[in-house]
């Protein structure tokens, strides 16, 4: 047990000390991308030639989440405590860890697979949420420890009121990363300001959006930033209680993050009293079950009660009425994960970092037709073009870059002419996408927009909840008018009834699911007009 | 597959277990919902209607919250089973194709089983391995990168299993 700052210390110290021997570090990623390709395996592989060397005392081998470059996975690093310099190995494949050994064994470095980590992939991006991430063991929470994990909890635990953890967050300019960009410290307030019995802290990590997995990345990169971020709302808010929300198709976070409860709770770190506070915060998870409607706050929130996750009418808003009719805050898992830092580092440091508007930085999963796809953080403010031709080494194959799009199945498409968009909340809602969660999705020459809004409109669709009118009706209409431009069977009529509908969806349902729904198609009719137009046939 | 009584006892028990340990707590039905598919392969009515009883909730409850959801089967799976993501990365990088590629081969629908119960072919919205797209998980391992051919590969080294 763990009962003071002081202890927490002596536990890094000690863990520390002890690995200060072992010099060598051989980091496995076994994040979902190195995962699917065998590193587990080469990590059993490694493992066991360390054995065998009986090289153990000087080198060890660590399974580690994301790095980054998921396009090149299965990646591993190496890095010498002493020197500091570590060197990233790409696509590694079993025939490679003989010399990878070999290249611990004598210090000769291993000279193909070799992946450059000053290129732009890695130089260009400013991590905060992510700087743990491929380098801490997320099994073990003392590795998180020895990483001052913690050290925040149990230092404002010990010198800070909760108004002044509220202060500092509002200060931050922290916004909510689950797509809305709410500001985190308002809606910490409100739900701090409510007297009641019970209140409770919701972690959204259900991760709707088909195309991204910046969550999932988080959550089985570094799980125990998570809870901390969460217990420092807990605190923040008055809430003894948390529920992490997950997608049940998820089952690497899942176990990472279950892990995570039962060690911090082990400590101490979670539990009644902590650090000898009055301050008690206990972390549950429940698993969604493959409906994107869930992500919604009041949906995920009758979710977690075991109903159908039908969403209702706002207000009664959540910091009132939320989970077993609580006060109740719901964050997104980037969110939570930003929580530390902020009161590590200060307000001022946090908002230093990105635009007047939007500070501190964004994860994006950057995919689709793009040479380095994968995870990347930047500050916000980073302009398209850098993140699609620094960041993202440009498209593939010589094709020309058409458009992206962000925001998934709620965002809207981006043309070339406006790559110089400093991407942050407002500047993308101005161009008519949203930020949303976090996916871009890079679409080059040969993309079919037309065929993409209907991809996005039949999604919403089978998603809808069914529960109003506009939505459930809406979309289906929606998607039978797009069938026709896909067919090129449309009349110019369709075209009118498409822009109309959109409307009518978008203003009259009832959640955020349809009320976006009819983003893609706007989006894309503003900037590829010509491909609907494409679909109108003449006879 | 064992989906005839006899052995089906056990698996009740089983059940019965995990609903204990969450305390047969109407608020936890979607976990119970999870715990029974882990342990049956699918929902079926006689097991939804055991939940329903044991819970205390009415079964129209319980039948409207495992429909609600797409990750609960109401139907067995067949021995081998394959999910092609649709989430817009894979789908961006041909996704569909493979898996119009597989409904024509196999002549069933996403979603179905063979008569043979060999194959079920299913559907995911993200799998969360983007980078990797087009992904479809074989047996539950998944494969990236995949052309439509080589996702035809892969499907029949499955089945030759
Ligand atoms: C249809 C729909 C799906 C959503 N999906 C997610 C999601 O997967 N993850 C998430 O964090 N927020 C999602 N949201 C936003 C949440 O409702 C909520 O605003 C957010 O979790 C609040 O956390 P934040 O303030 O930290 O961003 C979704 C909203 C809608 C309308
Ligand atoms: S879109 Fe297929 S893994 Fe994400």
């Amino acid at each position: 047990m763990i009962n003071s700052l002081e202890e927490l210390e002596a536990l890094a110290n000690t863990k520390r000390c002890n690995e200060q021997n072992c010099q060598e570090e051989l980091r496995v990623c076994v994040g979902s991308s190195c995962a699917s390709l065998g590193s587990e395996n080469l990590k059993e592989i490694l493992d066991a030639a360390i054995k065998e060397n009986d090289i153990s005392d000087a080198c060890r081998v660590k399974a580690v989440g994301c790095n980054g470059l998921c396009a090149k996975a299965p990646l591993i690093s190496h890095c010498n405590r002493a020197t500091k310099i570590s060197i990233l190995y790409e696509e590694v494949e079993e025939a490679d860890l003989d010399e990878l050994i070999q290249s611990v064994l004598n210090a000769a470095p291993v000279t193909h697979k070799h992946c450059d980590i000053t290129q732009d992939f890695f130089a260009a991006q400013t991590k905060i949420v992510l700087e743990n991430a491929g380098i801490i063991d997320p099994d073990d929470i003392e590795d998180y420890i020895a990483h001052d994990g913690y050290k925040t909890l149990f230092e404002t635990l010990e010198n800070k009121l909760p108004n002044e953890v509220i202060e500092e967050i509002k200060k931050s300019g922290l916004r909510g990363r689950g797509g809305g960009g709410f500001y985190t410290g308002l809606k910490w307030e409100s739900v701090a300001k409510v007297q009641s019995e019970q209140k409770y802290i919701i972690c959204n990590g259900d991760e709707g959006d088909p195309g991204a997995f910046m969550d999932r990345a988080l959550m089985e990169a570094d799980p125990h930033r998570i809870l901390e971020g969460m217990a420092l709302a807990g605190y923040a808010c008055g809430a003894d209680k948390g529920y992490i929300y997950v997608r049940a198709e998820y089952p690497i976070a899942v176990e990472k993050l279950t892990r995570a409860i039962k060690q911090a709770k082990k400590l101490g770190i979670l539990g009644e009293n902590i650090a000898h506070s009055n301050f008690s915060f206990n972390v549950e998870i429940r698993l969604g079950a493959g409906a994107f409607v869930c992500g919604e706050a009041t949906a995920l929130i009758t979710s977690i009660e075991g109903n159908r996750g039908n969403p209702r009418q706002k207000p009664p808003h959540l910091s009132d009425y939320g989970l077993f009719g609580q006060p109740t805050v719901l964050n997104n898992v980037e969110t939570l994960a930003n929580i530390v830092p902020i009161l590590k580092r200060g307000a001022q440091w946090f908002k230093s970092i990105g635009t007047a508007s939007s500070s501190g930085t964004k994860v994006f999963a950057l995919t689709g037709h793009i040479q380095n796809s994968g995870l990347v953080e930047v500050a916000m403010g980073t302009t398209l073009r850098t993140l699609i031709y620094k960041i993202g080494g440009g498209i593939p194959h010589g094709k020309k870059f058409k458009a992206i799009q962000t925001g998934g199945p709620s965002g809207g498409c981006i043309p070339e002419s406006l790559l110089d968009l400093e991407v942050d909340y407002e500047s993308l809602k101005k161009v008519g996408s949203i930020m949303g969660s976090g996916g871009m999705i890079v679409m080059d020459e040969d993309a079919n927009m037309v065929e993409l809004a209907r991809f996005f409109m039949d999604f919403c669709k089978s998603e809808s909840c069914g529960k109003c009118t506009p939505c459930r009706v809406g979309t289906v209409q929606l998607t039978e008018l797009l069938d026709k431009f896909v067919h090129k069977k449309a009349t110019k009529k369709d075209l009118e009834l498409l822009q109309n509908l959109s409307h009518v969806v978008k203003d009259t349902s009832l959640c955020g699911l349809g009320q976006s729904a009819p983003n893609p198609v706007l989006s894309t009719l503003k900037y590829f007009e010509n491909e609907y137009l494409e679909g109108i046939s003449n006879d | 597959m064992q989906t005839q009584l006899g052995s089906s006892d056990d698996r009740y028990k089983l059940l019965e277990k995990s609903m204990k340990k969450l305390g047969y707590d109407k608020n936890a039905l979607i976990e119970i919902l999870h715990s029974a598919q882990e342990t049956f392969g699918y929902l079926d009515k006689e097991t939804l209607k055991f939940i329903a009883k044991r819970t205390k909730s009415p079964y129209s409850k319980v039948y409207g919250v495992a429909t609600f959801y797409h990750y609960f089967r109401l139907k067995p799976k067949g021995l081998h089973n394959a999910v092609v993501c649709l989430g817009t990365a894979c789908y961006i990088k041909g996704a569909d194709k493979i898996l119009t590629s597989f409904e024509e081969k196999f002549e069933i629908k996403v979603g179905a089983t063979t008569r043979d119960e060999l194959l079920s072919l299913l559907s995911a919205r993200c799998v969360g391995s983007c980078s990797l797209a087009p992904v479809v998980l074989f047996d539950n391992k998944p494969k990236g990168n995949l052309t439509t051919e080589e996702a035809m590969q892969k499907m029949q080294e499955m089945l030759n299993d």
